[in-house]
């Protein structure tokens, strides 16, 4: 067996393969606890839906670990809040990029879960703080990051008789001044659980569980602190500011606020998987409406499907044999970069399928310098062999360089894109150079095993028909 | 045989006189940075009833919210309805936005209003993009001229195959300036991120073409040792002008054309500069970087001043 046999052999199984993971309802290969499925993924622009891009204040000191943490947060929240499908990825050094497909009003959650979710427990002294007061506490000052809870101080405490049971604030008296900086006793770090039930006149409330170290200190405290106002704040603003009626020991609380439902849950999720580690503005929004995207996918589709069918016109008509060779090699090469596109998956955006349909000119483009070099070697009086074997040779190092300057661009590209959560700037990229690559291997193997084939095997007496090469 | 290479200052003229007007639009008008670059916000709005409210009163309403500097236009819709309302303004949020709109349904009498895209960047992501983008340019201009430099190393003055590159690049990228000027004036066109892709799809492609030009001059100076250097250079253009026809023309453009005509209004500005950018690539390889290779064979910078003195 020669080696372009072979070769066919292989590129048959490939075509299989690849047209089998094409299939529309492919059922996915599942083995043992191994499960792969392969499905098309479609970018926001072309399903409609909602990217965010946050951004970490500049003034805030940040951490490589501090923004993954955030967006593994973020997305947490949002799954226990019932959205489906969001993906938050980091994106840069101070950038969260957040993608929320189909919906296009998702500003409610992103509301909702871009809250630090800080609670903290403040000592207010003697005089309580209105409910929605912005205060200043000793908590996180130096930077941002700081993780540690601050030691508990002792403040002097007045021998005053305790009554059974933290209540919710007492007579709210406007005397905050702003200027006040609040100690902190405990943050949300140091609770175990949260959840969210309804007290005895049906308010709903949220339920915590300190941590032991958290039960510790807080008895310690509320001992000495008995009379005095507790503050339970969230983010720098007040819930409520409770009185001490007598030291909490066991280490469980309830927290109340006038809560809806709804409100109560949102505080529970932010509260269960901890506070942001940054604060995150919201810096970029791109909303494309559903209907849209549908139109942008078809139009898209029906502009790849014509390129494709005037472009495979041109090259039978102009490169006869070897030109229909070639498409079918573009046609092996679209199967196996759609195949590989669910494979990883690519997830395909409009610039996606520009970029594919460009790398597709590659893909042809090694294939007319090969059949130009061809020609030329057959005008030269060279026989079929040695014009084939010549043809190859002589275009490898245009294809190659010019190939490889494609290349660096993409990666490039790539680059800029992932730094700034341009997913589309990057959907293009990444299309274009796995285009380029798949269009190497069709161009150079898949047409030659098949070309040889078709002038060895199949058509013997092709030689004394210069026609056929369009000679 | 076809001498292009005689014939390079008329070439040279060409390009001028395409890169100019634009360029001068340019100047004057500055740059058309579109939100991406600039901080800022659109929100597309459809009206299914088709009742679009007039642009004074969509102004008056972000005035009343204390936003300047708000251009209204009404576009149409896929269906060939003109019931798209397209708001430019200042970096609004999220909440802004859904106000707008309420306050929109309410006073234009248009419950049924979809936000069909909204898009808004802040200023701070928008000057790093922008310094990044320039930062993007540059270094895939400069890595595809070391990578030049590199595979032509073993001809003599392989250095002036990478700086004609990116001479011819730099051809290329104020064609596609000019463009956008143009279209900048005809059609609202602005620079965004898809611009910047192109961009630098633009810069990579157009440096393959250089690559299989130069490749040609470099197999042939191998071959004919004895020809001068003008008549080795144009004989490997004509050698392989019938692929950068081909290439370039027949298979890569008519992509593009299909996506600029059947693609929709989302990239027809994105097809319409890749599709004109990677033409000048392909011009600009036999046109411009393999004459200016043999006018500085030649050293004709040096006849230049007697040719003004005589004239």
């Amino acid at each position: 067996m020669e080696q372009r046999h072979v070769n066919l052999i292989l590129i048959a199984i490939l075509l299989i393969a690849a047209i089998w993971i094409d299939l529309p309802q492919n059922p996915g290969i599942k083995i043992g606890n191994f499960e792969k499925r392969f499905e098309t993924v479609l970018g926001l622009d072309l399903r409609g839906g909602m990217q965010v891009i946050l951004s970490v204040p500049p003034e805030i000191a940040v951490t490589q670990q501090n923004l993954q943490d955030a967006a593994i947060i973020l997305e947490n929240r949002s799954n226990a809040l019932g959205v489906s499908e969001v993906v938050f990825q980091t994106a840069g050094e101070r950038i969260i990029v957040g993608e929320f497909p189909g919906a296009t009003n998702a500003e409610d959650v992103i509301n909702k879960i871009r809250q630090v979710g800080q609670l903290e427990f403040v000592d207010f002294g003697d005089t309580p703080v209105p409910e929605g007061t912005i205060i200043e506490t000793d908590f996180g000052l130096t930077t941002s990051t700081s993780t540690e809870t601050p030691a508990p101080t002792v403040t002097p405490t007045t021998g005053e008789t305790s009554t059974p049971e933290t209540t919710p604030e007492g007579s709210p008296t406007p005397t905050s001044t702003p200027t006040t900086r609040y100690h902190t006793v405990l943050t949300g770090r140091d609770l175990k659980s949260v959840g969210v039930s309804r007290d005895t006149l049906g308010r709903y409330v949220v339920d915590i569980e300190f941590t032991d170290e958290g039960a510790r200190i807080f008895k310690e405290w509320t001992t000495q602190n008995v009379g005095k106002y507790l503050g339970i704040v969230l983010d720098k603003r007040v819930i409520s500011s409770p009185v001490i009626r007598e030291p909490i020991t066991e280490g469980r609380g309830q927290i109340e606020g006038n809560f809806t439902s709804e409100t109560a849950n949102a505080l529970a999720v932010q509260l269960r998987y901890g506070a942001l580690p940054i604060p995150l503005n919201i810096e970029q929004i791109r909303v494309v409406g559903p209907t849209l995207g549908q139109d942008s996918l078809q139009k898209s589709l029906l502009a790849g499907v014509i390129g494709f069918i005037i472009v495979m016109l041109f090259m039978g008509i102009y490169y006869r044999l070897p030109g229909v060779v070639a498409n079918l090699a573009l046609l092996t090469y679209a199967a196996v970069t759609f195949a590989i596109f669910k494979t990883i998956p690519v997830t395909l955006t409009l610039p996606g399928i520009a970029g594919f349909l460009l790398s597709t000119g590659s893909a042809l483009d090694a294939n007319i310098l090969i059949f130009e070099r061809l020609k030329e070697e057959l005008r030269n009086g060279r026989n079929l062999r040695q014009a084939l074997d010549l043809g190859w040779k002589r275009a490898w190092s245009s294809i190659r360089d010019s190939n490889i300057s494609a290349l660096i661009t993409s990666a490039i590209l790539f680059w800029f894109g992932s730094t700034f959560g341009a997913s589309f700037v990057k959907g293009f990229a990444l299309t274009l150079a796995l285009g380029v690559m798949v269009s190497l291997f069709t161009a150079i193997v898949v047409t030659r095993a098949l070309l040889e084939t078709a002038v060895f095997d199949l058509f013997k007496d092709v030689d004394k028909k210069p026609g056929w090469f369009g000679l | 045989m076809l001498d292009i290479l005689g014939k390079r200052y008329l070439f040279f003229a060409i390009s001028l006189l395409v890169i100019v007007p634009g360029l001068i639009i340019l100047a004057i008008n500055g740059l058309p940075l579109a939100i991406d670059f600039k901080g800022g916000s659109i929100l597309e709005l459809r009206f299914p009833s088709g009742n679009l409210p007039d642009t004074e009163s969509v102004v008056n309403l972000y005035t009343e919210l204390g936003f300047k500097e708000v251009q209204v236009q009404t576009a149409l819709s896929p269906n060939g309805q003109r019931d798209l309302l397209v708001i430019r303004s200042p970096f609004i949020d999220d909440e802004t936005k859904i106000k707008i709109v309420q306050t929109m349904q309410e006073r234009f009498n248009a419950p049924d209003i979809v936000v069909n895209r909204f898009d808004s960047v802040g200023p701070v992501i928008a000057q790093q993009v922008t310094e990044r983008a320039a930062l993007a340019v540059a270094v895939a201009a400069l890595a595809v001229v070391l990578y030049i430099t590199y595979a032509f190393r073993g001809i003599p003055h392989a250095f002036r195959y990478g700086v004609c590159a990116i001479i011819a690049m730099l051809h290329d990228i104020l064609v596609v300036f000019s463009l956008v000027g143009i279209g900048s004036v005809l059609f609202g066109w602005q620079m965004d991120s898809l611009f910047l892709t192109a961009l630098l799809t633009v810069v990579g492609f157009s440096t393959q073409d250089k690559i299989v030009v130069f490749d040609r001059i470099r197999e042939n100076s191998s071959i004919y040792r004895k020809l001068p250097f003008e008549k080795l250079a144009n004989h490997s253009i004509i050698q392989t002008l019938q692929r950068s026809i081909n290439t370039q023309l027949m298979t890569v453009e008519f992509m593009l054309l299909a996506l600029a005509l059947f693609g929709g209004v989302t990239l027809r500005e994105f097809a319409v500069i890749l599709l004109v950018g990677l033409f000048s690539g392909t011009y600009s390889s036999i046109f411009v970087a393999a004459p200016i290779l043999v006018v500085w064979e030649n050293q004709e910078w040096k006849t230049w001043f007697k040719r003004q003195a005589t004239a």
